[in-house]
């Protein structure tokens, strides 16, 4: 039970350590501040220092490592350490399921602003939002125990394959490019819409020739966010993609990215060791190509009209 | 062709997006459902895993995601929730607040793989504690601080002006104004944001994987000591989560009932995620209904 007190008591009792409060209070949140800007810079320094010693200690060329086509690291006589089928498969997933989340999460967004709004605000959203929710190895189990078999049966090849990552990656990023894709077309002003109609366009003609262009910034946002999120899922991709170290010549054929290699090989190989080194510097290139992701958005966002 | 019958297409397309996008959900509720429903018995919840034989259960992962989960919430939603006063009550427009902004997204759009391998350099290896709760806890911390920093700024901006005012103009210092009239009225959208987040946390495995290990020692649930190494609750010992599990019995795991494990702790997984979500929609109607004595 707390004790009772006037208020002029309470007032003046807290007028006593209102200075202490309020600096305390400051220093409180500035620290939290500064934690957040020092665990960026330490995930910088520490990444970055980590994987370029693969280069300077271990002497591996910079050149061989991105372009060679080989990665046999296990071989004691000549170890070779090429990642261009690892960076091929991650920029293929990426792009792939991009290119099939696109369309669908535009049309999904253009349906929810433009078509049906109480359709879309009552079963659409919460449908992204569900999507949104489940876990990425969920996706992959899923993918794993009925995808995979159905490639195998009705496509061909072994199941495992790019074209598996590439349907599993593309679901998984719907929802970003959904939901962001949605904010942009909310946010037009509707002025534009009353415009194009009253010209006496048809409502595709508006959607097509005034609200698309006029979105464009932000809808490409929308897709890059989701192909920085495809860039870096490692667990799905892993269980479906069938991690093998050669180029994939198919949509069919087994294929690896980055991130799947650094899962697979990260818990089996020695701490220190030249192997070990190489999947820091896989690590060091999924940063870089974040950074490039939020420069792309960054200008994407600097040229939004609207 | 006819506008109108370009536009009648063009509208027949949408509508079958629309309906692609709720088959694919579904179909994914519908699979984890029903093949994951009938393996899920009080049994397989109460029963330690197996690494080679048929008929384990999860106990010691689900209360591991559980664990995790709130050691991770413990740590980030002071530090997010200061994050996110200072950036929306604090913060000058200028250098060092578009500084903070840009670490905030670079940690918002790290791939949870590169958390995880920083949290094995830092966490792991460089402390020297090796696989551990704490250390998968901070690992998680830093994926999740962003959202939550971002979901306090947010719910602080969106109180009224007035209330604020008010309370400065009554000679009430700035930071009991946040601490008495800005934080009560911003909780219930920051306390959906948090449990959103936990939802996030809970299926998250890449950034588990090199922090707290694929393992769990053998646990007695009567010892209530956290420094003893068979305490659940010691937070120095590798815990192997739910998500994590998963990953691990289709992946490296020898025992032959892996399609019944995976099914049953998939649905557990997306059962417990749909339970957050309904949980945040509920309890932020509730506190609002309450706060803003509306029916």
């Amino acid at each position: 039970m707390e004790k009772v007190s006037s208020a002029k008591d309470r007032l003046l009792k807290s007028g006593q350590d209102w200075l202490g409060g309020e600096f305390r209070g400051k220093a409180l949140v500035i620290l939290c501040a500064v934690i957040m800007i020092s665990a960026t810079i330490a995930i910088t320094i520490f990444l970055g220092t980590k994987g370029l010693q693969s280069f300077i200690k271990d002497g591996i060329s910079l050149i061989e490592f991105i372009t060679s086509k080989t990665w046999n690291p296990t071989d004691k006589a000549n170890p070779k350490y090429g990642t261009l089928p690892f960076i091929f498969g991650s920029f293929a997933v990426t792009f792939l399921s991009a290119l099939v989340a696109a369309p669908l999460g535009i049309g999904g967004a253009i349906f929810m602003t433009e078509i049906s709004s109480s359709w879309g605000r009552k079963i659409l959203q919460p449908v992204i939002e569900l999507l949104v929710g489940i876990p990425s190895v969920v996706y992959g189990f899923i993918g794993l125990s009925v995808l995979v078999p159905f490639i195998r049966e009705n496509i061909g090849g072994l199941g495992f394959s790019l074209l598996s990552g590439t349907i599993v990656l593309s679901i998984m990023i719907l929802p970003t490019v959904t939901s962001i894709a949605t904010d942009a077309m909310g946010s037009l002003p509707g002025a534009l819409r009353e415009g194009s109609f009253a010209l006496g366009a048809t409502r595709w003609q508006t959607i097509k020739k005034v609200l698309i262009p006029a979105a464009m910034p932000s809808l490409l946002t929308a897709i890059v966010l989701g192909m920085a999120r495809a860039f870096g899922e490692a667990l799905a991709v892993q269980m479906v993609i069938g991690n093998v170290k050669n180029l994939p010549s198919s949509l069919l054929d087994a294929s690896a990215t980055l991130t799947t290699i650094i899962t697979l090989n990260m818990g089996h190989t020695t701490y220190g060791s030249v192997e070990n080194n190489t999947l820091w510097s896989m690590g060091l290139i999924l940063l870089v190509m974040s950074f490039a992701f939020i420069l792309l958005i960054r200008y994407l966002s600097a040229r939004r009209k609207l | 062709m006819n506008t109108k019958t370009a536009d009648r297409i063009a509208t027949g397309v949408f509508y079958c997006i629309a309906l692609i996008i709720i088959a694919i959900l579904v179909s994914l509720f519908y699979y984890i459902l029903v093949n994951g429903l009938k393996n899920i018995s009080l049994d397989f919840l109460t029963t330690p895993s197996s690494n080679v034989r048929a008929g384990g259960g999860i106990r010691d992962q689900l209360f591991n995601s559980l664990y995790v989960l709130v050691i991770t919430m413990v740590i980030a939603v002071p530090l997010g929730l200061g994050g996110g006063i200072y950036m929306a009550e604090y913060a000058k427009p200028g250098k060092i607040t578009d500084t903070i902004r840009s670490c905030i997204e670079v940690l918002a759009s790290l791939p949870s793989i590169v958390i995880g391998m920083f949290g094995l350099l830092m966490f792991v290896n460089l402390t020297g504690w090796g696989y551990t709760i704490l250390g998968g806890a901070l690992a998680l911390t830093v994926f999740n601080l962003p959202v939550i920093v971002r979901v306090s700024e947010d719910a602080i901006r969106s109180v009224p002006r007035e209330l604020k005012e008010a309370s400065l103009a009554l000679g009430i210092t700035h930071w009991h104004t946040i601490k008495t009239v800005i934080l009560p009225s911003a909780f219930p959208t920051i306390l959906t944001g948090i449990i959103l987040a936990s939802g996030r946390v809970f299926g998250e495995a890449a950034a588990l994987l090199f922090t707290a290990g694929l393992s769990t020692p053998r646990l007695d649930y009567a010892n209530w000591n956290p420094f003893s190494a068979t305490s659940p609750l010691n937070i120095f010992r590798p815990a192997e989560t739910l998500a994590v599990h998963i990953w691990a019995v289709n992946t490296q795991g020898l025992i032959p009932d892996v399609e019944e494990v995976s099914s049953g702790a998939a649905a557990v997984l997306v059962l417990s995620v749909l339970i957050f979500n309904l949980l945040a929609r509920w309890i932020g109607s509730l506190i609002h209904r309450k706060i803003t004595a509306t029916k």
